[in-house]
């Protein structure tokens, strides 16, 4: 176990910069994921913590020596594979113990750690299995199995839950978060998957065209976003982004949204907004936050209340998924199943407005 | 009683969907039927002529009046216990096995190292180098003898099998390494990343996983350079003209057929005898051979 250091890391393909800067110091026993859209960079950097792509730039160290010139087998990591990578032509106790064997660990050492590795993923009776007489889940189990055997400093997890059904998906994460609680070695972690990021990361880095965009826990991250592409990204469904402008409100300020709706400022933030006076702004606000009247525990909180005609209704069982028009944007809400008007009706809805975040569109930053 | 009458035209018509259906395949199947059975006796007819010719006497065989197409005087190894004893078939079975077994070693080892580098180790050039071995392969045998015949000569092997063993895989090698490498690169690149980071090198990678891995490919591979070496005619031909050197195709032919004077019996059992091992080996290793053809073709 031990602690990983990215100090400007760069890759660059050609002309093509995949990853740009990349600057993170990852703590002895955490569980960082890296989350972001396809393209983002997030895969790449994983691989340059791996050895799998070399560095372009910058400096890469794990427990605290560079491994920028080490190849992959001498930096003691262990790599966890989207579509498993596991050895088809050996029995699940082969593909576990191979790494071993290449090391030259004694036969009781490896019987050892397979067992143990076997029990902690509960594949104690599939270890004589091949990988082509197993289920998807129990594939990546094994291929965690490969990684834990060896107990090496990091575990590297690229997508490794995207090839299974939702479903599995679900009680594998769980597996994995279990997995680390019992290990505990230093891991890092990439999806695309938000839901996977929040549930499973100690902190969060959220990742967009080669840089980072934001580093925190996860709920830092959802609830005080720095970029509007982390507010956008993380929370499903995501966060409502309707164009306003910052007007004066008496002695306070407001959001105008149309002519026929305008959000107060809540006090406590009208200092923090007040340089955005008169400027065109993005006015962001989660769709938990925009509920029915009924009910909503607005009561000593900052609210506004807003008739609205709405255009598409989505029951979800639990909880209904409103969606209208705000100045052009499309907007969602969520109400209780039993307050949901149908399509084309008018309802009642309610603003929280101590969630909301203001957008400056010319730099995308959170004000 | 209206669902009844609803219903019942719905059943009819599915009933009536499947009766076409199956009518079709019916018609499908007697369409396949006659062509496999029309092409099983266009192919089968020579071997069975064959078996027939060399199970008769040669008292039988030169009778004009008898049937050439049935045994009419009783079955006799007569034309076999001739060729082992009074030809050189023997020999000729023996030079041939060990030019192919050599042959199907050096183009294995070749073969696999190149695949494997031209396919999972890209490197400058490594596509084109690629291509161009595949066209290497479309250059006939009657064309490179010629050029052959210097450097057999120069290295002293003119009419010596283990020329042979040095020629035969100019025709082996570029297709056997074109199959492996559609074969390597159709295995998941994760699989040697897992590979790398278990702490294995290049080698061990190839020896550990890729050969196992591919072994369908390697089979095949294997299968098609053993054939194209036994059955080999324009390079022995053209390099050996001693007896004791010559490998089965070339010997039997020259040796069985004196001016116009044909050994049809002896020349239809040495024939019968040379298809064995062949034979022997397709038979047991079909299903490999297919699966690596069939990965090999499917691979952009």
């Amino acid at each position: 176990m031990a602690e990983v250091a990215l100090r400007n890391v760069v890759k660059k393909y050609d002309d093509v910069v995949a990853v740009s800067g990349v600057s993170l110091d990852i703590p002895n026993h955490e569980f960082l994921v890296l989350v972001g859209p396809s393209g983002c960079g997030k895969s790449t950097t994983l691989r340059m913590i791996a050895g799998l792509e070399e560095i372009s730039g910058g400096e890469i160290s794990i427990g605290g020596e560079v491994v920028n010139d080490l190849p992959p087998k001498d930096r003691d990591i262990a790599m966890v594979f989207q579509n498993y990578a596991l050895y088809p032509h050996m029995t699940v106790a082969e593909n576990m113990s191979f790494g071993l064997k290449l090391r030259k660990f004694p036969k009781s050492e490896i019987k050892t750690r397979v067992d143990n590795a076997a029990r902690i993923l509960d594949i104690t009776e599939l270890l004589e299995r091949r990988p082509k007489q197993l289920s998807g889940g129990q594939r990546q189990r094994v291929a965690m199995g490969r990684a834990i055997v060896r107990n090496p400093k990091v575990f590297l997890f690229d997508e490794p839950l995207s090839n299974l059904d939702a479903k599995l998906r679900v009680q594998m994460r769980t597996e994995i978060k279990r997995v680390h609680q019992k290990v505990k070695t230093t891991t890092v972690y990439v999806t695309h998957d938000q839901v996977e990021a929040m549930t499973l990361a100690d902190r969060v880095v959220v990742m967009n065209g080669g840089r980072i965009e934001q580093i925190g826990t996860p709920n830092e991250l959802y609830h005080q976003p720095k970029t509007r592409f982390v507010a956008g990204f993380i929370g499903s469904p995501a966060m409502n982004f309707m164009p306003g402008k910052l007007e004066t409100n008496g002695s306070g300020l407001k959001v105008r949204l149309s002519d026929a709706l305008s959000f107060p400022v809540p006090e406590n933030r009208a200092a923090r907004y007040r340089p955005a006076l008169g400027k065109d702004i993005l006015f962001g606000l989660r769709p938990e936050h925009i509920t029915e009247t009924r009910g909503s525990n607005g009561a000593g909180g900052n609210h506004q209340d807003f008739s609205t005609v709405l255009d598409v209704v989505e029951p979800m069982g639990m909880e209904t998924m409103v969606f209208f028009k705000v100045g052009g944007a499309e907007v969602c809400g969520r109400v209780e199943p039993t307050a949901a008007k149908g399509s084309g009706e008018t309802m009642q809805l309610r603003a929280n407005l101590d969630h909301m975040h203001l957008i400056d569109p010319a730099t995308n930053l959170v004000l | 009683m209206t669902a009844t009458t609803v219903a019942a035209p719905a059943a009819t018509r599915s009933l009536m969907g499947r009766a076409s259906l199956s009518r079709n395949r019916r018609w499908a199947l007697i369409a396949s039927y006659v062509f496999l059975i029309m092409f099983a006796i266009f192919f089968l007819l020579p071997p069975y002529y064959m078996v027939v010719t060399a199970l008769k006497s040669d008292a039988e065989v030169a009778h004009m009046a008898h049937n050439p197409w049935i045994i009419a005087e009783g079955l006799t190894f007569e034309q076999f216990k001739l060729l082992f004893t009074q030809s050189d078939f023997l020999i000729f079975f023996k030079n041939t096995a060990i030019v192919t077994v050599c042959t199907v070693v050096i183009t294995m080892c070749i073969s696999v190292l190149a695949a494997f580098s031209l396919g999972r180790m890209k490197f400058w050039g490594s596509g084109i180098l690629a291509t161009g071995i595949f066209l290497t392969y479309l250059v006939p045998d009657t064309l490179l003898f010629i050029p052959l015949f210097q450097i057999v000569k120069s290295v002293g092997l003119l009419n010596s099998y283990w020329g042979m063993v040095l020629v035969y895989p100019t025709l082996t090698v570029p297709f056997c390494t074109w199959i492996m490498i559609g074969y390597f690169q159709s295995i998941p690149k994760e699989l040697d990343e897992a590979a790398l980071i278990d702490g294995a090198g290049q080698m061990q990678m190839l020896f550990k996983i890729f050969i196992p891995v591919a072994l369908p490919g390697i089979i095949a591979a294997t299968i098609f350079a053993f054939t194209v070496s036994w059955a080999a005619f324009v390079y022995p031909m053209t390099f050996l003209y001693s007896a004791d050197q010559q490998v089965l195709t070339v010997g039997t032919v020259t040796s069985l057929i004196k001016a116009d004077v044909y050994k049809w019996g002896m020349l239809m059992a040495g024939a019968l005898v040379a298809a064995a091992p062949p034979l022997v080996i397709y038979a047991f290793l079909m299903d490999y051979y297919i699966a690596g053809l069939t990965a090999g073709a499917t691979k952009g």
